[in-house]
């Protein structure tokens, strides 16, 4: 497949996200149009309606979208390459299936309506989901790591291993829940950017930040680590220190990010996968260009997540998947007719 | 300077690979290392190299126990090329032989020319924007010794500078074994220590200074290759009959069987 240089397709994405973020503004089971839209953020709105969709529901949303988005993809590209697998992805290090049992578990003890004050109106599910995905991420780190260092490999196993027996635990779970929690469990694990709030931006914002500021300072580790772990060691990499930062900032950033939108599936695995194709495989370029690309598509798909079925709504992780899978299927019948 | 294996010895999981192996790898010289398959001849690269540590004796890299060398100045002396690397992912030539280029701080331009010098010297710039992926087997080891070329190309200020090669030759026709062979011969002019495991006695005959024999995990002779290669020799270590005869225009040995 022909590349296209990385900077043009990230240029590309620099102008296509805030104008899908502008339109976003103006979708939902309320129209407002882009002037009013755009009149409201800098401060002259006529009307507290518009006011209060725009600023309570939907500008959080779409930044939560956009951060969620940069992180699942980020951490889907670092993955990818860290695990020497263009078909690697986040949830490979279990943090996903554990956030999962961490989330049911809260939503069946305790109905998961409690809202604690305190921790700036978070749910006991989000706080049940990171730290459940957070355990499970240490577990398989440890249960890979041995005196003479981590094993990518048995690392992938052991994700393999603790995701069957979070599958377990999730389905005894949902075996003991009533109608109602099943439902939420259920809902819980389409992914959903619905509850976004400022203090939830926030949280998320800073983590999008930390990581995408960590990230670029590995990448040429990423590219030797491609060649081999002993290659890498050789070209002068402390490659323990690197796996060992790279995954602590995956499990934090997937960690809250699941914790806050639940479980957007696709973004991770497939968009690195399609920026890889695209750009190639130099993570200086990879990382940011996977950031936006899947900040993009997620504002797009909660875009569409409002409207399809108005009143009402879907889940995001739906039409991610919707969106994407197609998009992906055509990407790779390309590769395969120039091959 | 050199690099120094002092009385190695190495057991894994009940094997004894290695038994008190003592080698010396000296700056602007090639040292070749044959023998069996299964004689410790990658082995001994690895402890040399610090990807596994020896049971027993220790390796200097110029005067310098190897682990207590920092990792990127290690990089900068010592080159090494492994028998196989696994790359799955679609680079280009010049990205591939650009990783060589990590341990350095000289700038993207430099590291641009030493990229395509260093293509250029192993007869790949035909292949510089052609996918790693898509190459066959002798075009992706001749990228890949670019890569560990680029990777010592200029003289390190830290110290002599080494070069390890594991069967650099498997995946080559004739005519890149030649080539192979006199850029190591070129390496070694300019001051590099070689040191390469080889299964062709007659190419490491002809481009070696020291050889070194291997046969069940401990050195059966070492010398120049006049020296060491006998026709006892190579029954003993081979279990093979042959004739030593004299390669009538470089004057050094040739083995017929």
């Amino acid at each position: 497949m022909r590349r296209i240089a990385a900077p043009s397709l990230i240029f590309g994405l620099i102008i296509l996200l805030p104008l899908a973020a502008m339109v976003s503004l103006t979708l939902g089971t309320v129209d407002i149009s882009l002037a009013d839209g755009l009149n409201a953020i800098v401060g002259n709105s006529s009307s507290a309606q518009i006011n209060t969709i725009l600023f309570d529901i939907r500008l959080p949303r779409i930044l939560l979208a956009i951060s969620v988005g940069a992180v699942l993809a980020s951490t889907g590209a670092v993955m990818q390459g860290l695990f020497r697998n263009p078909l690697a992805d986040p949830s490979l290090i279990g943090v996903s299936s554990g956030a999962s049992v961490g989330a049911s578990l809260m939503i069946v003890t305790t109905g998961g309506f409690i809202q604690v004050g305190a921790l700036m109106g978070l749910s006991l599910v989000a706080l049940g989901a990171f730290l459940g995905g957070f355990a499970a991420t240490l577990l398989v780190y440890r249960l890979a790591t041995s005196n003479i260092g981590t094993s990518v490999t048995t690392m992938l196993l052991a994700g393999i291993a603790i995701g069957a027996l979070a599958g377990a635990l999730n389905s005894l779970l949902s075996y003991f829940s009533d109608n109602d929690m099943l439902r939420q469990i259920s809902l819980w694990q389409m992914g959903n950017l619905s509850g976004a709030s400022w203090a939830k931006v926030s949280i998320m914002g800073v983590v999008t930040v930390l990581l995408l500021v960590s990230f670029p300072r590995e990448s040429k580790a990423l590219n030797a680590l491609l060649l081999g772990e002993s290659e890498a060691r050789h070209l002068g990499i402390d490659v323990q220190r690197v796996k060992r930062r790279l995954i602590v900032l995956t499990a934090l950033g997937v960690g809250v990010s699941v914790a806050l939108a639940g479980l957007v599936g696709f973004v991770g695995l497939i968009i690195p996968h399609m920026v890889r194709l695209v750009i190639g495989p130099d993570h200086r370029w990879l990382i940011p260009a996977s950031a936006l690309a899947g900040a993009t598509l997620l504002v797009i798909a909660d875009s569409l997540a409002r409207i399809v079925v108005i009143p009402a709504e879907l889940p995001t992780g739906i039409l991610t998947a919707l969106l994407g899978a197609p998009f992906f299927v055509a990407l790779l019948l390309q590769q395969r007719k120039d091959v | 300077m050199t690099m120094l294996a002092d009385n190695i010895s190495l057991h894994l999981s009940g094997f004894d690979l290695l038994r008190n192996i003592s080698l010396e790898v000296q700056a602007g010289k090639v040292t070749a290392i044959v023998g069996p398959n299964g004689a410790g001849k990658s082995s001994l690269l690895k402890v040399l190299t610090g990807e596994m540590a020896p049971t027993k004796g220790e390796v200097r890299l110029n005067h310098r126990l190897l682990d207590e060398w920092p990792l990127l100045e290690k990089a900068q002396m010592l080159g090494v090329l492994p028998q196989h690397t696994m790359l799955n992912f679609p680079f280009t030539a010049n990205e591939v032989v650009g990783l060589g280029r990590i341990p350095h701080q000289t700038g993207l331009v430099k590291d641009r020319q030493i990229v395509s010098d260093a293509l250029d010297l192993v007869d790949g710039s035909y292949l510089q924007k052609r996918f790693y992926t898509q190459m066959s087997g002798g075009e992706k080891q001749r990228v890949q010794l670019a890569r560990v070329l680029a990777q010592i190309w200029q003289p390190s200020a830290i110290g002599e500078q080494f070069l390890v090669l594991d069967e650099p030759t498997s995946a080559f026709d004739l005519s890149h074994q030649k080539l192979t062979l006199d850029i190591v011969r070129q390496l070694a002019e300019k001051g590099v220590g070689v040191v390469m495991v080889l299964h062709d006695l007659n190419l490491a005959a002809r481009c070696a200074d020291n050889l070194v024999v291997f046969d069940g995990g401990v050195i059966a002779a070492q010398g120049t290759p006049e020296e060491v290669l006998t026709e006892r020799l190579i029954d003993k270590v081979f279990g093979v009959k042959s004739i030593i005869a004299q390669h009538p225009v470089t004057k050094r040995p040739l083995v017929i069987t």
